[in-house]
């Protein structure tokens, strides 16, 4: 792969007389496959919430016809919670958080002309974008889209007589999701090469952003954890189509196999995703409230520990699993003891704020949103990972609510946040601040007018999965919130359309963006809006650490981190 | 107000799974309600001034970083104290088995209940087994042991008013044990995903009072003696699909 390196830096005007293939489809312009990443996880994402919609209406309204859908029967309804659990997590938060920010900023972040690995990044996007056609593609095939839910259980998911009909659309989940897994490798070994081979002088590792920390932990912790469950997928393919029976139990195997290879990369993989949305939290919250983020080293360090604990956690997943029962009292101390990194960044968050001056820009109210929603996400997690309480809580609504209330602060919360805050930088175009807080008041009260009733159902003892609760009795009184929740999902809906107009009205007609609208310091703000082809008109020169805000005694309350020349050039 | 969305409780260790989520909800519902209330007044006291000028604090001294590291320490404390709290209610639920006064064998299906009664001899396999699909009953006031397995997929033993919840591996035996405390009639709920009909796997558990507990045994189980050879067929008591 080093021989792409010489291509990777000819002069700019040979991209002038790209074509239009290359320019823009089979680019191998990081900043290029970042947005085809956006665009990708954009459209996966309204595929995932549209699938959302049909199975909240039923949840809330069992029986009658979804508009737009019709009935929903019991076979679509679990092709479509395992579909949307397997969209959003491996070809939207992925996608977006490190295909499109990572390969976006990482360049730009660290003082590079493009990624380490330019063909390799492209090579990595067009893998993603196949795996996410076969994924889609399993909606038409025979019996539809695989039903075995998103941590695809042996031996439900093994044997074709378990779920019938469902044949291709469990081998497509299985082949789509390997596609997916090996996209996200070619991009990690990029993000980790230029993060630490191509940083422009003086950014040393202890001046890179945080966002480029987020990625480069993220990217370690799933090139460390997914060859296991690579090798899974592969040997339950072999179940499915070649007559193997790698986790069948009548022919000798334990199927809690699966279940320690699945969550062994699950676990790291929620922090793939979270650390990336709290990296872009990060970003913006010394931007618009003009504080240094509270402790800089202390945070790295524990971002870092975090991933390190996120590699002895996962057979909290399996408490209730049949397992040992003597495993649970370590995994339940060491899930307890995630808390303590994740406190520490979410405590300095909050400390940033402290007597700074805060700009409610649509960046910010997003950062913010996602803070007090991870703190949510995050505190619920306890009585989960307790071994003593999840026998109760295991597999309810409250599963459900906790996991999507770390998840959607960080990839979509966060995310959308990230798009506000760099789309000048993309597009070279601002976006209108009124749709903006528009956008983020539906999105947020939606959602939480969504989840915050599903934690109760899962206290109620409501479980996850159910087709039809009118089947149990105890499942009664919990109704009416579910019928709440999908009123959450509307609004959620709703507050999209003008996400839509603004996302694509202001890459066309939106004010030109200067080289650094919101007077942020980081090193992507250092050059044009959107960057030149190869980034900066010369490779800046780092002078300082990431968040020199209101320093004492400089008359502006910002000192950039590259050297004066290049960034005064950028101010105009 | 949260933990009043709980379902009545019915078994013995019921109480403490409780008094663990009460714990939690305390302990968490704090931190969480400080954290978000010093969060919300940052938001509204630090607003952008005309003419204002954030300070200065990079929090790179241990002094500034004390005020993250303080309540870092109260997290450490408090998670401490769920550990150590939950220890022994795990021990009691999931790993101590106390002498049953009854043992059943439960195979899990897509998408049903299979209880086997060891009939009068007290013992499986001898020929006098009484299987019972979809119900379970039992007597209040004695340790049940179940002794699960699947018959295909996983499937998952759940009464919420027990506070029981039990993965049914296929090739494995996998011992739970609970104690009901109240009659009544109370559905046992598959709580992993095992196929289309998942949903609808509901089983009941019987909870009868001793007396009654007697009488069905009299109605229901074999009358035959223990070990009466292979010639004696297991009984099998279909239950009537509807609730009866």
């Amino acid at each position: 792969m080093a021989e792409t390196r010489p291509e990777a830096a000819p002069a700019a005007e040979a991209h002038e007389k790209m074509g239009y293939w290359r320019q823009y489809i089979f680019s191998v312009d990081h900043k290029v496959i970042g947005k085809q990443y956006l665009f990708l996880g954009l459209f996966m994402g309204f595929v995932g919430v549209g699938l959302s919609f049909i199975f909240r209406w039923q949840l809330a309204w069992p029986g009658t016809a979804v508009p737009l859908w019709g009935k929903v029967t019991a076979p679509q309804y679990y092709e479509f919670v395992t579909m949307h659990g397997t969209i959003m997590v491996f070809f939207v938060a992925m996608p977006v958080l490190l295909g499109a920010f990572g390969n976006f900023l990482i360049p730009l972040m660290v003082g590079a002309r493009d990624m380490a690995f330019p063909r390799l990044n492209m090579v990595s996007f067009w893998t993603i974008f196949v795996g996410s056609v076969l994924l889609l593609l399993s909606f038409f095939v025979p019996g539809g889209g695989s039903r075995a839910g998103w941590t695809n259980y042996v031996p439900l998911s093994d044997a074709s007589s378990y779920l019938p009909g469902n044949y291709w659309g469990g081998n497509l989940w299985l082949i789509a999701v390997a596609i997916d897994f090996a996209s996200v490798l070619m991009g990690g070994i990029n993000f980790l090469t230029t993060a630490i081979a191509m940083r422009a002088p003086g950014m040393t590792i202890w001046r890179m952003p945080l966002l480029v920390w987020t990625e480069l932990v993220a990217s370690v912790l799933f090139m460390l954890s997914v060859g296991p469950l690579i090798a899974g997928v592969v040997m339950l393919l072999f179940d499915r189509m070649a007559g193997t029976g790698f986790f069948l139990p009548d022919r000798g195997a334990d199927p809690l196999l699966w279940q320690h290879l699945f969550w062994f990369f699950g676990h790291p993989e929620v922090y793939v995703v979270a650390v990336p949305g709290l990296g872009i939290v990060m970003e913006i919250l010394p931007v618009f409230s003009r504080k240094p983020i509270f402790g800089y080293r202390l945070i790295v360090w524990s971002i870092i520990a975090a991933g390190i604990l996120s590699f002895m956690v996962w057979a909290h997943h399996m408490f209730v699993s049949g397992m040992d029962p003597t495993l649970a009292a370590p995994f339940s101390v060491t899930t307890i003891a995630i808390s303590i990194p994740f406190a520490v960044m979410l405590f300095a968050m909050i400390a940033t704020l402290w007597r700074s001056q805060i700009t409610f820009s649509t960046a910010m109210l997003f950062a913010l949103g996602a803070l007090a929603n991870f703190l949510l996400g995050g505190v619920t997690g306890i009585p989960l990972g307790t071994d003593a309480s999840d026998i109760y809580l295991h597999d309810t609504y409250f599963v459900i609510a906790h996991f999507h209330n770390t998840l959607v602060p960080t990839a979509v919360i966060a995310g959308f946040g990230g798009i506000y805050y760099w789309f000048p930088k993309m597009f070279g175009r601002m976006m209108n601040e009124t749709l903006g807080k528009v956008h983020f008041i539906f999105t947020w009260v939606g959602f939480n007018t969504v989840f915050i009733p599903l934690f109760l159902i899962g206290i109620g003892g409501g479980q996850r999965r159910i087709y039809l609760s009118s089947v149990y009795t105890y499942y009664k009184p919990l109704q009416p919130l579910h019928v709440i929740a999908t009123i959450g999902l509307l609004v959620i809906i709703a507050g999209q359309i003008p996400f839509l107009l603004n996302f694509f009205l202001s890459m066309f007609r939106g004010a030109k963006a200067p080289a650094n609208p919101w007077h942020a310091t980081t090193l992507e703000w250092a050059t044009d809006s959107p960057p030149p082809h190869e980034n900066f008109h010369a490779i800046p020169t780092v002078v300082r650490g990431p968040y020199e805000y209101s320093v004492p005694g400089m008359e502006q309350d910002w000192a950039p981190q590259a050297a004066a020349a290049e960034a005064s050039a950028a101010q105009g | 107000m949260i933990l009043g969305w709980l379902p009545e409780n019915v078994s013995t260790f019921g109480p403490n799974i409780d008094s663990m989520l009460t714990l939690i909800l305390y302990v968490v519902g704090t931190a969480f309600v400080l954290a978000e209330g010093t969060l919300l007044a940052f938001v509204i006291l630090y607003r952008r001034r005309e003419g204002g000028r954030a300070a200065f604090v990079p929090g790179e001294s241990l002094r500034e970083l004390a005020w993250v590291l303080i309540p870092v320490v109260a997290v450490i404390f408090l998670d401490v104290a769920i550990d150590v709290r939950a220890r022994p209610i795990w021990d009691l639920v999931k790993e101590q088995s106390p002498p049953a006064g009854l043992t059943v064998k439960l195979a899990t299906l897509q998408f049903g209940w299979e209880f086997t009664y060891p009939g009068p001899d007290g013992k499986f396999g001898t020929g006098n087994d009484l299987v019972q699909t979809t119900f379970l009953t039992v007597p209040t006031g004695q340790v049940i042991r179940l002794l699960m397995t699947s018959k295909d997929v996983i499937h998952s033993f759940y009464v919420p008013q027990l506070r029981l919840r039990q993965d049914a591996v296929p090739g494995r035996e996998i011992p739970v044990w609970f104690e009901a405390t109240s009659p009544g009639k109370y559905e046992i709920a598959c709580s992993q995903l095992c196929g289309i009909s998942h949903f609808a796997m509901k089983g009941i558990l019987k909870v009868l009072t001793p007396e009654e507990y007697q009488q069905w045994v009299k109605q229901h189980w074999p009358k035959s003696g223990a070990g009466t050879g292979k010639s004696a067929s297991t009984t099998r008591s279909s239950a009537s699909g509807t609730e009866g």
